[in-house]
């Protein structure tokens, strides 16, 4: 039976503590609207450029010399993996799903006897893999210091891929990131990059009267590396507004977990005061009795 | 007067430009300068570094400044995908000199391919007339 003092100590640390879930979850909140809205703004840029893509693959008549980021290297040796977390916990299941997700995908590629690397995007999917999969990691990047994703950053990784990729160090890219839905649902999303999937290949009439200049493989050979940046890019800003979505209802449960447990204390509390009191009372009356 | 066709300016962040009547735009294209008209044929190409011109009906011009891109027209719209774009007039000019500087010091670099000095070639050319005035 803890002692009054004890009740009310615990009290106060659990009543901070939602205090600070609170607030937590109130930035979430500001954040997440931000991140949401710059998420979607940036949809319009990724949806254009893979129409393009789709309009100049099926364009291209020699399948054979088609760019390699289009066709892939003909083998499936070697699966690189980008694994995209954030770089700060306190967000619920946000970091474990991706992981979760990517872990799935790991062990399939390593039954099929291929061979696996792994470039972590954010701290804490490195934090999650490093301890199975070490050995695989290739190489790890953290944009801690940008607030915001930006699109530099994803170039940045874009190149780190393609000069994996020049350097025939694999020949399948598959990036994992959280889809924003909505606040509380976000779906753990795994993409093939490289070679580039093109969602249906439909042929109509129409996509073949563009006009290209310069050649059509040379546009592609331009235009493949940039949607590299632009799919991590999309990732990213999914990915920062799913965090945030996800880090705000794990802070509303929080909070709301802290109160219900506030009151339990306190009934605990009051309880064991009235009882004390009680005892007290009687010690007297027993005592003026006896007399 | 329906000379008009509708133009889109995206960057990676958000919607940069959307105009519904424009009457020519100039871009600078991989192969020298385009200039687009309505009913132009469908076409797919790429930027170099370079000014993108704006008319719309009147005598109103923009001008902006690109970096990189690539532009799609089909069915009278006109849609330019780019990493990085400017209003000149709103430009900042001693991010430009810094621009500028970095391109002249990688042009130097030897190591690099043809086709990446030419670009750099028509930077530091964009650059270097943008700083002047």
């Amino acid at each position: 039976m803890p002692s009054l003092d004890d009740l009310k100590k615990r009290i106060t640390s659990v009543k901070s503590t939602q205090k600070i879930t609170k607030a937590m979850k109130m930035v979430a909140a500001a954040k997440l609207r931000k991140a949401q809205e710059s998420a979607e703004k940036g949809r319009p840029y990724s949806e254009k450029m893979n129409n393009i893509i789709l309009n100049l693959s099926n364009s291209i008549t020699d399948k054979e010399n088609a760019p390699k980021l289009l066709s892939g290297t003909g083998a499936q040796k070697v699966h690189l993996c980008v694994v995209l977390t954030a770089d700060r916990g306190l967000c619920g299941g946000f970091n474990t799903n991706i992981v979760k997700k990517a872990k799935s995908f790991f062990e399939k590629v390593k039954f099929e006897g291929k061979i696996l690397k792994i470039i972590t995007v954010g701290s804490k999917g490195y934090d999650q893999l490093k301890r199975t999969y070490g050995s695989q990691i290739v190489e790890k990047i953290s944009f801690k210091d940008s607030k915001k994703s930006n699109y530099s950053d994803a170039e940045i990784v874009g190149k780190k891929i393609i000069n994996l990729f020049e350097k025939n160090e694999f020949d399948v890219c598959t990036i994992f990131y959280n889809q924003f839905k909505n606040v509380i649902v976000q779906i753990p999303q795994e993409q093939q990059i490289i070679p580039l999937k093109s969602g249906g290949v439909k042929k109509n009439s129409e996509i073949d009267n563009y006009e290209f200049e310069p050649e059509e493989d040379e546009i592609l050979s331009n235009l493949l590396p940039k949607n590299i940046s632009t799919q991590i890019f999309k990732a990213m800003l999914e990915n920062s507004a799913s965090e945030q979505g996800s880090r705000m209802t794990a802070m509303d449960n929080a909070t709301r977990n802290a109160g219900e447990l506030v009151d339990k204390l306190t009934i605990n509390y009051n309880r064991s005061r009235q009882a004390a009191i009680t005892k007290e009372l009687i010690e007297i009356i027993s005592g003026a009795e006896s007399l | 007067m329906s000379e008009v066709f509708k133009l889109e300016i995206v960057n990676p962040e958000k919607s940069f430009l959307l105009k519904d009547k424009v009457s020519e735009v100039v871009i600078p294209a991989y192969e020298g300068e385009m200039g687009i008209l309505k009913d132009h044929i469908s076409i797919i190409s790429f930027l170099k570094p370079g000014l993108v011109k704006v008319f719309e009906t009147g005598s109103n011009q923009e001008t902006y400044y690109v970096e990189d891109g690539i532009i799609e027209f089909k069915d009278n719209c006109l849609s330019i995908l780019t990493s990085k774009i400017f209003d000149i007039k709103k430009i900042d000019k001693n991010a430009l000199r810094e621009d500028l500087a970095k391109a002249e010091k990688d042009t130097k670099n030897n190591d690099i391919s043809d086709q990446k000095k030419y670009l750099l070639d028509q930077k530091i050319e964009v650059l270097k007339s943008l700083t002047l005035n």
